[in-house]
């Protein structure tokens, strides 16, 4: 470790010089009053600072045993301070020397991993080796080499299966009930204060036909026949993307998702922020917006489709859940909204459970080639690996095992050609006796974004049923969440992924027109007379 | 009406269930899905409930006068009956529930039914609580004078604390309930019958109803029933181009919007 010494003698020089010269610097500036040299001692003041974080960097590389918590040691702490180094650098727009370069660290950080871990768990069998390094081969597809997945799905005694099955069934339909109550109370927030969103303003090509006609029995038709042709759309959309999987278009779906994306993040969000400042009678110049925007999109597009911390890449999804549900909320007319709601729930539920449905075929090829499905479209709630991150983490590794489980399904699209799935998975158990809690406790149950998006359509449509009554969003809403619970239940009890919308949104329906049509005059009448029952 | 009567009514009514929320229950994922499947219970006994309400209003044929009061009463009635059954199917599914639990889990406690009997008492008066009270508050935001006609004007406080009363009976009702169950007293499940009645039963003291009308706002679009409070105070919807219309005219101090 003779190379620590000396890069440490180095970057001390290095600080000193620098430090000097900017107090040099400054005296002189005030001096001989030049506002040009008091600019530049300012500037390296950035590089003194750029080269305190290097020295902290290489004070947590000296310790580099690994320890019970951090496999690694510290040495991956370099890394992780890395960008804020590049950062500052950057500002000060310096070339900055490489001390001890990160890579060399890295590569002898790299070589080291694979077999402590492969140690750690000698006891297990060989498959769980042999698993790892299908699935280090498979890393090419996810495009990020820096994720060092130790893995190991150990057998485990029979009996824990089912314990760990409930045990972890009530924490995962919480850590899916959080962000579904997340996305309902952003759209019916948005709703109720939003008056854009509840104006009728024209309708999507995918639903031609005008709600606005003379008698029933009329709108109904155009009702349905908006129905069919939105979900003949969605059935098209997602035949296709299953030919193209078989294919292997990659590249062109990725291109599909991220134009999506693109247009969700920059678009909608634009639109949206308009909307809401509007409302609220704010006032933001055009750069500010810009910034906003732009901001707001491309961060998003980075935790979206390469990586981030999860809790952001969540609230991401969320948000563009609630961005999609809104603009569905906006431009389908009444009774077709109603009618799309079923007839997608029917078709999700076809299209999960028969042998011949698109989802199915789309996941059982992605199982034979053990792929992930695209990460994109579906909302995680394990933790991912992040760069830097120094603590063995198995979940992830089952959350990539996901699509290697037999029967994972993923479905349909919605109109903008942005494939969501609405259904659920849930990962195989990879835990073992001795684990600690932490990692117990990331494994992560996944729902499609299509979910989500139908789900807060359908509270979202009662919310703006426009009596400003908040009994039949409440209702939905808790109708919505026991449908997600017994579906969750369900897939406890048949360990295969199962379609997330049937039940949900049956519940949903039957709670809005019943509390709609019956409850409200009953609780309106009740309160009236100031009765409590 | 202002913001801190909002608030303030708000968190009377809610407050204590917020807390008891919070410390009790958010902690633990099953004890949150036993007190939405308590809510969902109550919600369904409610649906039921007016369904047979609507029923017995369609078969009188919509009379007004003191048919529709008789209606009222026997809703009220038949509401708090199919509440109770509720009750105790959700205790009866409970037991099995807790029964699957702990052959599933033999090491670990399962919920004692006690616990679950506080849990379901405290996702029914939530439901409740929540379902009598939210309209109200949101009324509260908008403009308008409480107490118009000469009735209370302490009619948001009011409302208020009936609303955390009827919260915190359903919690005792609750544990009272399942305790009778487990311990097969029967007549308890009478008293707390009764005692529901009871509680339904507390009319405010000027004894009658409060007047008719409901206050309709037209939109252009389409017609906006607004929350019939209308002797309590006057409403003016928020919405452009409404007009709040009462009967008669001359009472509404605010005409035009």
């Amino acid at each position: 470790m003779g190379c620590w010494g000396r890069n440490r003698g180095r970057l001390l020089c290095m600080l000193l010089l620098t430090f000097m010269f900017m107090v040099l610097e400054v005296v002189v500036s005030r001096v001989t009053a030049s506002l040009a040299m008091l600019s530049d001692s300012f500037h390296m003041l950035s590089d003194v600072l750029a080269l305190v974080v290097a020295l902290v960097a290489e004070r947590f590389a000296r310790r580099t045993h690994a320890t019970q918590k951090n496999t690694f040691g510290w040495i991956r702490a370099e890394v992780r301070l890395l960008p804020s180094r590049a950062m500052l650098t950057f500002m000060a727009s310096d070339s900055e020397e490489e001390v001890c370069d990160e890579r060399t660290s890295l590569m002898s950080a790299e070589s080291p991993s694979p077999r402590s871990c492969l140690e750690a768990q000698q006891g297990e069998d060989g498959e769980s080796a042999a698993q790892w390094r299908s699935q280090e081969s498979e890393e090419d597809f996810e495009d990020d080499p820096d994720r060092y997945i130790c893995s190991g799905v150990p057998g485990r005694p029979p009996g824990l299966e089912e314990e760990l099955t409930l045990k972890y069934g009530a924490k995962h339909v919480i850590m899916l009930f959080v962000p579904v109550t997340l996305c309902m109370i952003v759209v019916v927030a948005t709703i109720k204060s939003v008056r854009f969103y509840t104006e009728k303003n024209g309708q999507l090509i995918y639903t031609p036909f005008t709600e606005d006609t003379a008698s029933v029995g009329q709108r109904l038709l155009n009702s349905v026949l908006n129905t069919l042709i939105m979900i003949t759309v969605i059935v098209v959309m997602t035949i296709f993307l299953v030919v193209l999987y078989k294919h292997r278009c990659y590249k062109f779906i990725h291109g599909w998702l991220i134009m999506s994306s693109l247009m969700l993040l920059f678009l909608f969000t634009y639109i949206y922020l308009g909307e809401v400042l509007k409302t609220y009678s704010v006032a933001m110049d055009y750069p500010t917006l810009l910034l906003t925007v732009w901001n707001f999109g491309a961060v998003g597009m980075v935790c979206i489709h390469w990586k981030g911390p999860l809790l952001l890449q969540q609230a991401y999804l969320i948000m563009i859940s609630a961005l999609m549900a809104l603009v569905f909320i906006k431009y389908l007319p009444e009774w077709s909204a109603w009618v799309i709601l079923g007839a997608i729930s029917v078709y999700d539920l076809v299209a999960v459970l028969c042998p011949k449905g698109p989802l199915r075929m789309l996941v059982e090829t992605a199982q034979e080639r053990n792929e992930p499905i695209f990460p994109a479209l579906i909302y995680s709630s394990a933790m991912v690996w992040t760069v830097g991150m120094a603590k063995l983490d198995p979940s992830s590794q089952g959350a990539l095992q996901l699509p290697y489980d037999p029967e994972m399904e993923e479905d349909s699209y919605d109109s903008f050609g942005e494939p969501s799935y609405p259904d659920v998975f849930e990962p195989p158990l990879p835990g073992y006796p001795g684990e600690e809690l932490e990692e117990e406790e990331e494994r992560g149950v996944k729902l499609g974004l299509g979910d989500f998006i139908f789900y807060s359509v359908l509270v979202g449509k009662a919310a703006a049923a426009g009596n400003g009554d908040w009994n039949t969003t409440l209702a939905c809403f808790v109708a919505i969440l026991i449908g997600l619970c017994l579906t969750l239940l369900l897939l406890a009890v048949f360990r295969k992924a199962l379609p997330a919308l049937p039940i949900s949104i049956t519940f949903g329906l039957i709670f809005y027109f019943s509390a709609d049509n019956l409850v409200r005059p009953f609780m309106d009448t009740l309160a009236s007379h100031q009765l409590y029952i | 009406m202002t913001a801190a009567v909002f608030f303030g009514c708000a968190f009377i009514a809610f407050g204590p269930a917020l807390a008891l929320y919070v410390f009790t229950i958010a902690t633990e994922p099953l004890r949150i899905i036993f007190l939405i499947a308590g809510a969902f219970f109550w919600l369904v006994s409610l649906l039921i409930s007016s369904l047979f309400w609507f029923l017995a209003r369609l078969i009188t044929d919509n009379k007004d006068g003191p048919m529709q009061k008789y209606l009222l009463i026997f809703g009220v009635l038949l509401s708090i009956f199919i509440q109770e059954m509720f009750r105790f199917a959700y205790y009866r599914l409970l037991k099995k529930a807790s029964e699957g639990l702990k052959s599933i889990n033999p090491d670990e406690t399962a919920p004692s039914m006690r616990l679950l009997a506080y849990v379901s008492g405290l996702g029914f008066g939530i439901m409740s609580g929540v379902f009598s009270f939210v309209n109200t508050l949101s009324n509260s935001l908008g403009p308008g004078t409480v107490g118009i006609h000469g009735d209370s004007p302490q009619f948001f406080l009011n409302s208020a604390f009936m609303t955390l009363v009827v919260i915190l009976l359903h919690v005792f009702w609750g544990i009272v309930f399942f305790d009778a169950c487990e311990k097969k007293k029967w007549y308890v499940l009478l008293i707390v019958l009764l005692t529901h009645l009871l509680v339904s039963a507390q009319v405010p003291a000027d004894g009658a109803p409060r007047r008719s009308g409901l206050a309709k706002a037209q939109t252009s679009s389409a017609d906006i029933t607004l929350p019939d409070s209308k002797p309590l105070l006057c409403q003016v919807s928020r919405k452009e181009g409404t007009r709040c219309t009462f009967s008669p005219e001359s009472a509404c101090p605010y005409s035009s919007r």
